[in-house]
């Protein structure tokens, strides 16, 4: 029998404040345990929240981007738990009109369609600290350096059908909230984390049971966390249970999720207005000040590039993922000319030796004038594209600039037909036998030829002159 | 408006606040008192009236983004129970 799986994704992404959401301490990553932490973070009584406008910002900044509502009037609430690592035994967010409301992105699907997931709501909220459980012998160490850092969590509608779903989502979420430098989304800092509420049905039936997964820090982690959540439930309930909602875990070690029972009150957090703050005013002026420092989004990006510089979609698209690889992109295309041979580059041995060397463009060696240099000795046909990958290479290690390294190592391209011609002769001299299944008809063989002829010409004649006059040459 | 003495159990533990079985009788005597008094509240019709979220007139300020606490920490552990390296340290609670 088939199984329809329902998926809804809840994404705290961390907001790129110096301060804290309602405190005036630091929240750079990293420093020493509890050194930044003040009083309003540690919950000490008397002490009350001010609210970071840059925080608020950014909340609209994504609002925006998601083309979703910006509440005129916004309010916070108290979620009451206890945990260590929450000093005040609740934590500041939002229950009742949350700052972003109504909100869509459209994913991309493995099959080329489109298709538009629902943004319920995204809410401001204070983080929680840290708490160590190893090495302190029967007692848990808590650190609260991250205790009060923004976070912004956006809620998605049920909308995705499996986990590559979930991930396209995710990764597009991932890539927009860098985009707009809401949050840097290091994803290993925790700047980016996602809880995912799955649950199985019949197609067309009701929502089954959920059970929400937390602690899902990767992309390759929630895909697997997800697969492995339907497939509990639906041996569950194909053996005549009934799935529990409730939390688990995923345990990346195990690859396999488990029941935290410790949260079995969890949903009982008797939200109230927090007292100790105001309602939160954002007029529409507020809002246009706002969207008049919105960069170009991703998708509206992706069909530019299509437009303006006629590229493919699958190339606009990779070309988009970051802003920092479209602006490089576009500085090369806009400097050698040719768009195409640019997206080729960027797409290409541009990204293949970032990969290789696990490296972010932001730290590219070759700088995208560089970049233009070389290309250009291409069109001018100094090189052919296979010598300027050797010498995209060279300039990677730092060993100078295109023009120099070309002159060095004698790469230019020999375009001297009396050369080429010298060279093809003395081919068609040593190969008597292949030139005459050539001849009787055998067009294959012509890639023997041009590749013996580069072989000769250490990879330097121009392909175009070679093969002409091959061509005359072998018809003979 | 009633509220069951499981309820009240339920909520103390929420809570974390010890009621005694002797005193649970009368907890939830008083309990559903208020929650009388709130009823009658409830009683008025309040249609067009836009929740109030806090009780003054005012929007909140905002604070502008900026460093502004240096680190304390020394002064703020001489008052913790227990640190070390730096952390409080609590009871063990752990998944």
């Amino acid at each position: 029998m088939e199984w329809e799986t329902v998926i809804g994704l809840e994404i705290h992404a961390q907001l790129a404040t110096n301060s804290k959401i309602f405190s005036g301490s630091s929240t750079a990553y990293g420093a020493e345990p509890n050194t930044q932490a003040n009083l309003v973070d540690l919950g000490m009584p008397g002490v009350l929240p001010v609210l970071n406008k840059k925080a608020v910002e950014l909340a609209i900044r994504l609002g925006l981007a998601i083309d979703a509502d910006i509440a005129p009037r916004s309010i916070f609430a108290r979620k009451n738990y206890f945990y260590p690592d929450s000093p005040k035994g609740y934590q500041i967010s939002q229950y009742e009109l949350p700052i972003v409301a109504n909100g869509h992105m459209d994913i991309q699907l493995e099959n080329g369609d489109t298709k538009r997931i629902g943004i319920t709501r995204a809410h401001l909220e204070e983080d929680a600290g840290k708490s160590l459980h190893e090495d302190f012998q029967g007692q848990t160490g808590i650190d609260l350096n991250r205790a009060g850092t923004p976070l912004l969590e956006i809620v998605s509608e049920p909308d995705m059908r499996n986990a590559k779903e979930a991930v396209a989502y995710m990764k597009k979420l991932h890539a927009l909230v860098r985009y707009l430098g809401v949050g840097d989304g290091n994803m290993q800092e925790g700047s980016f984390r996602c809880d995912a509420n799955v649950s199985v049905r019949r197609p067309g039936a009701e929502f089954g049971t959920r059970a929400e997964i937390k602690n899902l820090n990767s992309f390759k982690f929630i895909e697997r966390a997800i697969n492995h959540e339907v497939e509990r439930q639906i041996d569950i309930i194909e053996s005549g249970g009934k799935v529990v909602q409730e939390t688990r875990l995923y345990d990346p070690d195990k690859d396999e999720t488990r029941s935290m029972r410790s949260k079995e009150d969890a949903n009982d957090y008797r939200y109230f207005p927090d007292p100790d703050l105001l309602p939160v005013e954002i007029t529409p002026a507020d809002i246009e000040a706002v969207r008049a420092t919105l960069p170009e989004l991703p998708d509206a990006k992706k069909q530019r590039f299509m437009v303006e510089y006629a590229l493919s979609a699958y190339d606009a698209s990779l070309l988009t993922l970051s802003r920092e690889v479209a602006d490089y992109f576009e500085a090369v295309a806009q400097g050698c000319g040719d768009a195409k041979l640019a997206a080729n580059w960027v797409n290409g041995e541009v990204s293949k030796t970032l990969a290789d060397n696990e490296m972010e463009i932001a730290a590219i060696p070759v700088s995208s004038a560089a970049l233009v240099e070389l290309l250009k000795r291409i069109q001018d046909n100094t090189v052919s594209n296979k010598i300027a990958r050797d010498v995209f290479a060279a300039m990677w290690n730092g060993e100078g600039s295109a023009d120099a390294i070309i002159d060095k190592k004698g790469l230019k391209q020999i375009t001297d037909t009396s050369a080429i011609e010298a060279v093809i002769d003395e081919i068609i001299a040593k190969n008597p036998g292949q030139v005459a299944e050539y001849r009787s008809g055998k067009d294959k063989l012509f890639g023997f030829f041009v590749g013996q002829a580069m072989k000769a010409s250490k990879g330097k004649a121009n392909p175009n002159t070679l093969n002409d006059i091959l061509k005359q040459k072998l018809e003979g | 408006m009633a509220i069951s003495e499981a309820e009240v159990k339920k909520v103390a533990r929420l809570a974390r606040l010890a009621v005694p079985d002797e005193r649970l009788a009368a907890y939830t005597q008083n309990l559903c008192n208020i929650l009388d008094l709130v009823d009658q509240l409830s009683a008025v019709d309040t249609t067009g009236v836009e929740p109030m979220a806090h009780p003054l007139e005012m929007m909140q300020r905002l604070r502008e983004d900026v460093v502004t606490e240096t680190d304390h920490r020394e002064k703020y552990q001489a008052v913790a129970p227990e640190v070390e390296d730096g952390l409080y340290l609590v009871p063990k609670v752990i998944e």
